[in-house]
């Protein structure tokens, strides 16, 4: 059973179907206790990182997310949900991220049309298992303003995304993991990533 | 930076909802839904076929007509779409923009912008092409961007229906002239239309309808002339 954290921040039914889609069984955990029993918890996120770090805080998500993930129950953020496992956003200064990933999304250069909306590729870094099934030209679909730095070398970093700057497109910690772009609105492309998550329960 | 090239199947009668699957598969890269329906019972109609177009999907769907408040947004956004068109309601009312920037992100966002060449410029017209305004596309368009708009979609009026092509000198100057990206629609009849629209009017998009429903065109053409033509095409094998 696949814990989707619903938080009331756009809906969460591609991603819903997208995981159906491909076999998995999911329950929308509006809440903490929802949480427990899950074998895998995937966090989806459109909108504001401020919404995101107070429906964390509001809804009792916070503690048992990070006891799952230290539990090595796997995490898959996705867009606003990959930038929720770092410590903080300047897109929200005040608010808190879950600090799963050590450092701080970051805007990305006004040199480039924002927000970064459309297809782009990926560059992978080292070995991943989200991306194990990928085409190396595969095209993901972006939505965001924000992105988390790629600094190099870091393990985590999976693959990364050149628009403006250099970010980080996939991020992998051993059971927490991340893609800024989304996997459910991203066709076949995406579907290889989600199957490949659903791979590592 | 290059951008993905996108195209967007766009409907005017019959079932969205099969040939938004059918384009899906076919490599679209997006998918565009237009309510035309004046009627509250048609406004019915258009949220069952949002829902049902969104169900199987795996791209992006915008959805647009006849959103006149945040809560017709809301209602198109519940019922699977991914992002909002606006056109007749943000002319009026400008604000309209940020509520919705404000409760879906700014990338949800997209102003239509409708225009017919005059001879002292770009008039945008709305109410489906219909009323003329005192507007001018750019900077109407940059006003829509400042306001939330967090992309355009443009139709020349003019070309809209004539298979003469898209209005590439149209296009160029919106692209030039806001700094979100811009999706071409009206007068597309064949591949090298899009290749003309996006290599050289700078569109991020493309978008067609009656071509691909007739089956004149398929997307695959499209996509293989853009990649001859050397611009960056999005192929998912």
């Amino acid at each position: 059973m696949i814990a989707l954290v619903e938080y009331g921040a756009g809906n969460v039914a591609s991603v819903e179907r997208a995981l159906w889609r491909l076999g998995a069984t999911t329950v929308r955990c509006p809440d903490g206790e929802s949480l427990s029993g899950a074998r895998a918890v995937v966090l989806p996120g459109v909108g504001h990182f401020r919404q995101l770090a107070a429906a964390l805080d509001a809804r009792g998500l916070r503690e048992p997310l990070l006891t799952a993930a230290r539990a090595g129950t796997p995490l898959l953020g996705i867009c606003l949900g990959m930038q929720a496992l770092y410590d903080a956003s300047d897109e929200a200064p005040a608010a808190r991220g879950l600090g799963l990933l050590p450092g701080r999304v970051r805007a990305l250069p006004t040199s480039v049309k924002l927000p970064h909306t459309g297809w782009n590729t990926v560059r992978a870094r080292g070995s991943s298992r989200l991306l194990r099934h990928a085409a190396p030209d595969a095209w993901y679909y972006f939505a965001h303003a924000y992105a988390a730095p790629a600094p190099a070398p870091h393990e985590a970093v999976t693959a990364v995304c050149d628009y403006g700057e250099t970010f980080a497109a996939v991020v992998e910690a051993g059971t927490v993991m991340g893609v800024q772009f989304h996997p459910e609105k991203s066709a076949r492309a995406g579907e290889r990533v989600l199957r490949a998550f659903l791979e590592a329960i | 930076m290059v951008k993905g090239v996108r195209f967007i199947g766009l409907r005017d009668a019959g079932d969205p909802a099969c040939l938004a699957a059918r384009y899906d598969r076919e490599g679209a890269d997006e998918i565009v839904v237009l309510d035309v329906a004046a009627s509250r019972d048609g406004r019915r109609t258009f949220l069952a076929t949002i829902e049902r177009a969104a169900e199987g999907l795996t791209i992006p769907l915008i959805a647009g007509g006849g959103i006149r408040a945040l809560t017709d947004a809301r209602a198109v956004v519940a019922a699977g779409a991914d992002k909002v068109a606006v056109n007749t309601a943000a002319i009026e009312r400008p604000e309209l923009l940020g509520e919705l920037a404000d409760a879906f992100g700014v990338q949800a966002v997209v102003l239509a912008v409708d225009v017919k060449r005059r001879a002292a410029g770009w008039q945008v017209f709305a109410r489906g092409g219909r009323e003329p305004t005192r507007l001018e596309a750019v900077a109407w368009a940059s006003r829509g961007v400042r306001a939330g708009a967090g992309e355009i979609l443009l139709t020349s009026i003019d070309r809209d229906g004539t298979g003469e092509g898209f209005d590439v000198e149209l296009t160029r100057a919106l692209v030039d002239g806001v700094g979100v990206p811009v999706i071409a629609s009206g007068g597309a009849r064949r591949a090298e239309d899009f290749v003309d629209v996006l290599r050289d009017g700078g569109a991020d998009a493309a978008l067609a309808a009656s071509i691909f429903h007739d089956a004149r065109v398929s997307i695959a053409e499209v996509k293989a002339r853009l990649a001859r033509a050397g611009v960056p095409v999005r192929r998912d094998p």
